[in-house]
Order: C-alpha cells, then structure tokens, then sequence
C-alpha cells in the first residue's frame, strides 16, 4: 500500500522542492530467528512507525485435522500432543475429556486429579517458555537461561510420571496411561521451590528493569471490547481486565474445588500481560499443591489376601499356564514402562466403562476376557466406537480457550475433530496490536502473544 | 436440561429454525442460510444474550456420514458404545443436519451471562456461499477465511477472502472428504 | 580429493578440520516441536556451547551448519531450499527431528516426507522429538564428519555399518 506523502523542505527556501515520501515495505519473513515458529509479517513503514501489517500463517499446517480422520480415538492423542507443544498435556486433556462427553462417561475423581496437576505443571512450563523467549529477544539472555533450567526440572518432573519430556501422550480416552508414582509429592515439592527461586530471581531482574519496563509498557495495547470481538481468550484477554478463565467460568474436572484466583490486568499492554503470566505461574503452583493434598488414595488392593507382588514376566508364565487363582488379586511388577497401570491402580485411574477404556495388565495377560478387551479396543478397524453426535469442550489452554469439537457417526474414526485454537484469535489481531508502534515493539508485542506454531497452523 | 437459548431464538425466529436439540447439554439451533445474520446479530445485541464471544466458525462435510469402509476384516465388531442406563442419553442427536453436503458450524459464548450456544447452517453442495459476520465480530475474518481455505465455502461480504493455511497455488480443498489425505501438489519437486 | 597429499597438506586439513569442528556457526531453522528440544540442547543443562556450536547465527551468511529442526511442509520448502542456497560452502545439514528425517506421522497433502527430498542432508537424527543426548551424538557425528571433509572430500560416504554391533 503506498501513499505519496509530499514535504516541503523549508532550508533550502529558494527553490520550492517536494520531496516525495513513500511507506516502505518490509518483510519478517518466515524464517526468522527461532523461538516463535515461522509466520510472515509484511509490514508497511512510515520511517520507524508501522502504518499497516499484513499477517500470512500458514507454513506449519501439518493436516492435524485430515490425520485425526484416518486414526482411531486414541491415535488421536500423539497429534493432539503436537499442538501446543509446551503444554501438550492440556492439549492431551482437552480431547480425551471432549471425547468422554461424546460416549458419556465419566472418570474416577483421582484421575482428574492427576489430569489437573499435570495440566497446570504443563501451564508453568508454558509460561516460562513464553517469558523467556520474550526476555531473551529483548536482550535479557540470562532470564531465558533460567527459565529454561526451571523449564528441565519440570520436565523431568513430568518424565517421572509419564515417561517422556515434552510430547507426552498421558491420557486415554476413558482414563490415563498409569498412576503417579508413589512418591510424587517429594520431588514436585523440590522442584517447586526451585522454580519459584527462579521467578523470584527473574521477577528481581526483569519487573523494574529500566529497558524492559520502557520495551514494554505502553506498546501492543489493545482494549477489552477489541479483545472479545476478535475471540481473543486466556491471558491475553484477562491483561486487558476481561475477567474470562474457562477453568472459573465453566468448570471442569475438578477445579471447581481447587482455590486459586485468577491473575487479571488493567491496561491490555505488553506489561500486564508478562505480569499475569509470572502471577499465573504462582497461581498454577498453588492449584497443584492443593491437588497433592487433596488427592484421594491411589493403590486399591482388589484382594488383600492374596494381594502380593509378582514380577510381570512370571504372572504372564502362571496365566499361560492356567493358573489363574495364583494370581488373581496380584499386583504385577513391571518394568518402568509399564509402572503405574497394574491392576490395584487401575480403579482409580480408568473409567470403568469397559468398552472405552483399557483393562489392567494383568488382566490382559491373565484371562481371556482382558485380552478380548484389550483386543477390541487397540486392533486397527475395532476400536472405540461412540455414539453418533457431536459435543464441543472447552479447556483453558495456555493461551486461552482451546475447544474441540467432534462428530461422531458411530465409526472406529472419528468423523471430525475441530480445535478450536486459542493464539489464532490473537494472530488475527497482530495488525490491531501493531498498529501505530514502531518496528522496535514487533519484538516484545509478538513476543507476548505467544504464538505456537503447531496450535496456530494445526 | 435447561433449553432457554433455543426456546429464545426459536421463538424470536420461528420461520429461520429448521431444528434444535442439546445433545449432552450443548445447545444447538438449525438455521437456514437467509436467517443467519439476524439470528446473530440479535444473539449479540439482546441484552439477556449478549453472546459477545464469536468462539469458533467450521464446517462438517457430511457427504460419507456413516458410509466410510471399515479398515478391518471383522468390519462391523467394534466396540459399539450405545447408551445403556449407565450412560446418560438425555437428548438424542437427531442425525446430520438436513440432507445438505456441508455444515457451517459457529459457537458462541457470552462472557457476561456465561452461556454457549451453537448454530448449525446446512449448505448444500451447488450453492456453497454463505452470508459472512465480519462486520459483527472481527474474529470472523480469519475463521472464515480457513472455512474457505479448507472446505471452499465462500462468504459474501468478506473483505479478504482467500487462502490461509495452504499456498495459493493448491488447488482444492483438503478437508472435503473426497479429497485423498496423500494428495500432494508441491511447489518445489523432489530433487530425488 | 588431494591429488598429492603430502605430509604438510594433510596435517593442514586436519587444522582446518579441528577448528571448523569445534566453531560451528548454526543457523536452527525451527519450525515445530523439536524446536523446545533445541532450546533444551542449547541451554544450560545439556550445554551445547562446551562443543563450541553455541552461537546460534540467524542469518544463512554466516552460519555453516543449517539444524532444519521440526516439520517442513510444502508452504516452507521453497522458503528452506532459498536458505540453503544463501548458504556458502562448506556447509552441512542437520535433520533434527523424524519429520524432517522421513516425514514423521504426518503422511498428508501439507507436509515433505523427508528433507532429503529437497537437500542433500548429512546427519539424520531421529526422534519425536529427539532427547538432547541424541542431539548432541548426531552433533559429534557432524563434527567427525566435518574433521575429515578436506581430506575425504565435500560429501563422504555414509558411515560404514559395524560388523559385530558393540554396546
């Protein structure tokens, strides 16, 4: 877009010259420095002020939704991991909960417990990217390092229970993989304070920092009512002081009887929303600290009598053998993968739908009726088949509102999954938010939208 | 459960509603195609709605609902979950929306009375434009834009209708169902 | 190829080789999820710096390695391919991450199954996403190869197969 600006150069009065001024056109193309994925932002330019941007997304469309097609319910889950892929477990959350709405369902309470805790130590973990990366741009490399060392103690964390850092793939459609190891409470205590030393650290170094409060306050702005008219939701919207938290507003799994208060800003700049994220951070802490002590008991003995331990390879040898009174009531002891699923787990963890969700493993491995049902839920073509219709779930993502949306029609795939992705609504504002800053506030501004790639382009 | 939405907007709109259910609790009106602005522009502007939240825009392609071929040999043993007593029914879906091919699916939410609703607009495959709400929510604009990108419904009135996701040279719409999931049109060949 | 490597020479591209080996200027082309898995790398607890490839270099001019770190699809390939051939020699590529390895699970309309389709690639580093430790063997791996590339050549051939698989 050009427009012909004329000036009329006043020092060199003699001759009456015009000087033609036209906006120039400059392109943050895709490939550019790393930590935001790929988007292209064409901007027009009056000197240093932006005057007009075009944003162009599009370069990671990965086909989640074609692939969650061709997949069977729980295949869905590894895709859904890869969408916001620093809090994947919310996004694992989000569809195994909506698809539970779907069949109808419902999960035993420790179960969502579990559900909440790791979803909120996906959410720090989330935020600290986010911080981090926008400290980091702004030239502050040493919070970015400290986020990130915070950022692999909670990974580890997470490593504990679910076995792998970052694309976890935790939950199931009825359920989880496995129980949290019996002693979780420790290492999360250790690591909370770890990562609170860490917030405090760069709290001290970044909150009343000369160049970061001048970076960031007062640029991005963007007021409440432009916020809900482009569907922007989650901190995004509650810096502006839109008070709109899916987990208070419409609750879900357990938060209602979790106490925790939702951080909300006044001004809608790129300050308010870096300060909900660090309070969010603290708040997110809490919620799960008030999960560890809430949780109702883990291990159910099905039979106290005979409720020893046997290694799992020698339970498999017995149940081959047709020796199933030895080890009925048993507890298998397997190896590290498979901790946390054996059967005095599996009640409190699993729905005890039986056509949704996976039997223990020593009742796959023991009798004929748990490997049918294994069968029939895991072979390529069977699999879980609900009910025709179509539900819509809302979880609080990182970034917001993260729906799915699914149609059934009572095949082993389901007929459409639709994510409803939280940081599109905000890329959709980016011109809003840039409009009259200069080129200098792209970098804090874009750094605080947070925009994932994986959920932005799906 | 409790049906208030859709008794208000059938009853403001008699003649636009085509069908409404709230399978597992989330309401759903049918709409035909003409009476979609109004219906919207109301649910924003009443005061008791106030759905000021345009949460998402997308369509179903219905044209192989319930006809897809099983991928096994035991094609019809799954584990068909029917509602028993033990599962909640409540209201049952009513099936696809009209004998139309595509869906125009929109949410909304009111994040001051806190309530959802969802409209359903049946399209049919010869004539597959739709009025756009840009003007209404400015979220509509790149949604709607993907529902182009994905399914080629066009929606009159839109200030930049065109491709989002996938590169201007694709041709196509991928998420219709007779598109094959491996189609590829590269841009650039394969070297070897 | 030395068509008559002397004693001199060949002691000067062993030189050359060491200090290209331990000052590699890589440009990480992030896309997707392996992205958080390079962070991890480059950052304190699996510390890629003490290999000397810690300054990541955000222009194709003056990096020599390009890490090609998360999903490529067909929108960014003419963009990748651009970047490559900004790039002045030597130069490797990275394969971080299955999907640019072999397309990953991602078999649709949108994605390239495999860089190499589009590249030629020297290291290939599997995973989903890869854990840092395997990121930084397929980094020594790079470094093996870039010690000997005056002497064997730009592309040599692909590491010979063990005959007896020592653990």
């Amino acid at each position: 877009m050009e427009t012909d600006k004329t000036i009329n150069t006043d020092a060199t009065s003699e001759s009456s010259q015009e000087l033609q001024t036209r906006d120039m056109m400059l392109n943050v193309g895709p490939a550019h420095p790393a930590m935001h994925g790929i988007v292209r932002i064409v901007i027009d330019l009056n000197g240093e002020q932006i005057e007009h941007t075009d944003v162009e997304i599009g370069y990671l469309h990965r086909g989640f939704e074609k692939m969650s097609e061709q997949v069977d319910y729980n295949g869905v889950i590894p895709y859904t991991d890869r969408l916001n892929y620093v809090s994947p477990l919310i996004n694992n959350m989000g569809y195994c909960m909506a698809v539970e709405k779907l069949v109808g369902i419902s999960v035993p309470a420790r179960c969502h417990y579990i559900r909440v805790i790791l979803s909120e130590i996906s959410r720090i973990g989330d935020h600290l990217t986010c911080v981090g990366a926008t400290a980091m741009e702004l030239g502050a490399f040493t919070v970015f390092l400290y986020m990130i060392k915070a950022r692999e103690y909670l990974w580890e964390l997470v490593e504990k229970v679910t076995g792998a850092r970052m694309t976890v793939s935790y939950c199931r459609v009825g359920g989880l993989k496995a129980d949290l190891p019996a002693d979780f409470s420790e290492p999360c205590a250790e690591v909370f304070k770890e990562v609170r030393k860490v917030i405090a650290e760069s709290d001290k170094l970044l909150t009343r920092n000369r160049i970061f409060v001048d970076r960031m306050d007062g640029t991005g702005i963007i007021t409440a009512e432009e916020a809900i008219s482009y569907g922007i939701t989650g901190p995004f919207l509650r810096a502006t002081g839109e008070e709109y938290d899916v987990r208070k507003d419409c609750p879900y799994a357990v938060y209602d009887q979790l106490p925790f208060d939702v951080p909300v800003g006044t001004r809608g700049d790129n300050m308010d929303r870096y300060l909900v994220r660090m309070e969010e951070m603290e708040q997110s802490m809490q919620i799960v600290e008030a999960a560890l002590r809430d949780i109702p008991g883990g291990a159910v003995l099905v039979n106290s009598e005979t409720g020893r331990e046997i290694p799992a390879a020698e339970m498999v040898d017995l149940a081959k053998m047709g020796e199933i009174e030895s080890i009925s009531g048993g507890c298998a002891v397997a190896g590290p993968t498979l901790e946390g699923s054996s059967g005095p787990h599996h009640l409190s963890i699993a729905s005890d739908e039986k056509r949704v969700s996976l039997p223990a493993k020593e009742d796959a491995y023991g009798n004929i009726e748990g490997l049918m049902r294994q069968f029939k839920l895991v072979m390529m073509g069977h699999g879980l088949r609900p009910p025709e219709g179509e539900v819509y779930f809302p979880v609080e993502g990182a970034n917001g509102e993260l729906g799915f949306y699914i149609v059934s029609d009572a095949a082993g795939q389901a007929y459409r999954v639709r994510v409803r992705p939280p940081c599109f609504a905000i890329m959709s504002a980016l011109p809003l938010l840039l409009q009259g800053d200069m080129i200098a506030d792209i970098i804090p501004t874009f750094g605080s939208v947070n925009m994932i790639g994986g959920e932005l382009d799906r | 459960m409790s049906k208030a939405l859709i008794q208000t907007v059938t009853d403001q709109f008699p003649d636009a509603v085509i069908a409404s259910h709230a399978y597992r609790g989330d309401q759903t009106v049918v709409l035909q195609r003409d009476g979609l602005v109004d219906v919207a522009s109301y649910l924003k502007q009443q005061p008791d709605l106030q759905m000021n939240l345009l949460v998402d825009v997308t369509a179903v392609d219905y044209s192989v609902f319930g006809k897809q071929p099983a991928t096994a040999f035991f094609a019809s043993s799954g584990v068909q979950v029917r509602p028993t007593s033990g599962i909640p029914d409540g209201d049952p879906w009513p099936g696809p929306p009209a004998e139309a091919r595509f869906a125009v699916v929109y949410h909304f939410y009111s994040t001051v009375h806190k309530h959802r609703l969802r409209l359903v607009i049946p399209i049919e495959e010869s004539d597959t434009e739709l009025d756009s709400l840009t003007p209404l929510w400015s979220a509509a604009d790149w949604l709607e834009r993907e529902v182009w990108d994905m399914y080629g419904i066009r929606f009159r009135g839109h200030p930049n209708l065109k491709r989002i996701l996938m590169y201007e040279e694709f041709k196509g719409h991928p998420l219709r169902k007779d598109y094959p999931v491996n189609k590829r049109q590269p841009l650039i060949g394969p070297i070897n | 190829m030395q068509s008559n490597p002397s004693f001199l020479t060949t002691r000067l591209d062993k030189a050359i080789g060491w200090a290209q080996k331990y000052s590699i200027f890589q440009y990480p082309f992030v896309t997707a999820c392996c992205g958080m898995e390079y962070m991890a790398t480059a950052c304190s607890h699996y510390d890629v710096d003490r290999f000397g490839a810690g300054l990541p270099r955000f222009s194709p001019r003056q990096a020599d390695v390009l890490f090609v770190v998360g999903t490529i699809s067909h929108k960014m390939a003419p963009v990748l391919t651009r970047i490559h051939d900004q790039m002045a020699d030597p130069k490797w590529v990275v394969a971080f991450g299955v999907c640019t390895c072999t397309g990953g699970f991602y078999d649709n309309y949108a994605t390239v199954m495999g860089i190499d389709t589009l590249l030629p690639v020297d290291v290939y580093i599997p995973g989903c996403p890869p854990r840092p430790e395997m990121v930084l063997d397929g980094l020594m791996k790079l470094q093996d190869k870039i010690q000997d590339h005056r002497a064997n050549g730009r592309r040599a051939e692909p590491e010979a197969r063990p005959e007896v698989f020592e653990v």
